[in-house]
């Protein structure tokens, strides 16, 4: 008998993130509060707002590293995300990699740890995120601050997740290759993943995100598709 | 993934690690060197004294070293936030624990060996005793003092002053294990007591923390 929390096949496959009411406190501060969102799956949605606004306690609570005060959580079908994080990409702030490690080193080790499940080579990722040109032998903690955000984005890759969850990605990263991000985002979200992208670099994303997400203290206040932005005009395209 | 190869991943990641930073071999080495020689120069022993004493020196010296290896250990996996990364990624975390354990006790145990002539040296010893008994104790004792080690460090993780926690948690903790660890060495350098129920004492305490800690590392991994 399957369990109907967490058979994504008696949940609506369209829904990849439901949040009913959640909110996390910290002490006294509510960096969340009665917080409902629907994410529809195969969408790219740009999270928006000020600092302090919740957008990464959003993202750790979908990813399953931090637990709701109050609320439910629904991911990929399933209400324990524990359940589900194989199937979850992350990029954080930090780069979840080893200094002392070369490039391929770290994603060999990541790819190790999601044995049993098909994962990209680290030459594919590497050529993904365009290092695969750079000194094999090179310790990341050389590399320059883009570089590693690049590599941050392959580690998050590297399991083809359903969901993946990005919290700035583009920070320090030089525009050309933050267009070859935005791109690979595109064609992620066209094979049918949901990307969530917190973001200040509002342009990055322009003609890529379906929807934009604002949030301020701890809750969305705007919802926008990307063709009601575009009907608007270009007027916002350099609001933070 | 088999267990197996899980544990062998992370081993192998740690011993790379260690080996590029030497974070925690230069710093435990130096350590147990200097309390080892420190304490020769204040007691100055006899030959016999040397041996009543030793084992209580020698295991002290190396719990405390083992402290500054264990604090690296899981520093690491902070830095950078990968510890993130572990937690989503779907291999075993036992397989996680038992790795960094291992990689702790081949650690503890290199610096074990090379410590080993600098005290034969400093305290003048001759173990009157079996010596394969010697061996077995500093096999047991540095698993007791990793495995229990490497469980409360991840324990301590995410505590303002975790350098500080660790002792306080682990020394109480490794008490019985710590008795047994030095009654059996005594009496194994003297020759003079049976030292088997003191190993058998420190075989259980093994089993039972090792179990103990396999049972809970998860909760205390995902913990926020």
């Amino acid at each position: 008998m399957t369990d109907p929390v967490t058979n994504p096949a008696n949940n609506s496959n369209s829904e990849a993130v439901v949040l009913e009411g959640v909110s996390k406190l910290f002490g006294r501060f509510a960096a969340l509060h009665d917080l409902s969102v629907t994410l529809t799956a195969g969408q790219l949605y740009a999270l928006l707002g000020e600092n302090g606004a919740g957008k990464t306690t959003l993202l750790r609570i979908v990813a399953g590293l931090a637990r709701p005060t109050r609320g439910a959580v629904r991911v990929l079908g399933s209400s324990n995300v524990r359940l589900v994080t194989a199937r979850i990409g992350y990029m954080a702030h930090s780069t979840l990699l080893y200094d002392e490690l070369t490039a391929r080193e770290n994603l060999e080790y990541f790819r190790g740890l999601y044995a049993g499940q098909p994962t990209a080579s680290a030459e594919e990722l590497l050529v993904a995120v365009g290092l695969d040109a750079v000194d094999p032998k090179r310790r990341i903690g050389q590399f320059s601050q883009g570089m590693k955000q690049r590599l941050a984005l392959a580690r998050a890759m590297l399991s083809s997740p359903d969901l993946l969850l990005l919290d700035e990605p583009f920070s320090n990263v030089d525009t050309r290759s933050i267009a070859a991000m935005a791109q690979l985002m595109a064609q992620m979200r066209d094979r049918g993943t949901t990307l969530i992208v917190i973001t200040h670099q509002l342009e990055a994303l322009a003609g890529v995100a379906d929807e934009w997400i604002r949030m301020r203290a701890g809750t969305i206040i705007r919802r926008e598709s990307a063709m009601d932005r575009n009907s608007v005009g270009t007027g916002r395209a350099g609001e933070r | 993934m088999s267990l197996t190869r899980a544990i062998a991943l992370h081993l192998r990641k740690d011993l790379r690690l260690e080996w590029r930073s030497k974070d925690a071999a230069n710093s435990m080495l130096f350590f147990a060197l200097l309390v080892v020689v420190v304490f020769a120069f204040a007691f100055d022993p006899l030959a016999e004294e040397s041996r009543l004493i030793a084992g209580g020196i020698g295991w002290v010296a190396l719990l405390f070293a083992t402290i500054v290896a264990l604090n690296q250990s899981w520093s690491r996996e902070l830095r950078n936030s990968v510890l993130d990364a572990l937690r989503l990624a779907p291999a075993s975390a036992n397989a996680l624990f038992l790795g960094k354990v291992l990689a702790n006790f081949l650690f503890v145990a290199a610096v074990e060996i090379l410590i080993a002539p600098v005290f034969v040296a400093f305290y003048n010893l001759r173990v009157l005793g079996s010596e394969w008994q010697l061996v077995l104790v500093a096999i047991l004792g540095t698993w007791a003092l990793v495995v229990n080690g490497t469980f409360f460090s991840a324990l301590s993780i995410r505590t303002r002053n975790r350098e500080l926690m660790l002792p306080l948690i682990l020394f109480p903790i490794s008490l019985p294990a710590l008795l047994a660890m030095v009654m059996a060495t005594t009496n194994i350098l003297t020759g003079e007591r049976a030292p088997m129920d003191w190993i058998k004492l420190l075989a259980v305490y093994d089993v039972v923390f090792t179990t103990v800690s396999l049972l809970l590392f998860e909760i205390v991994l995902n913990a926020e």
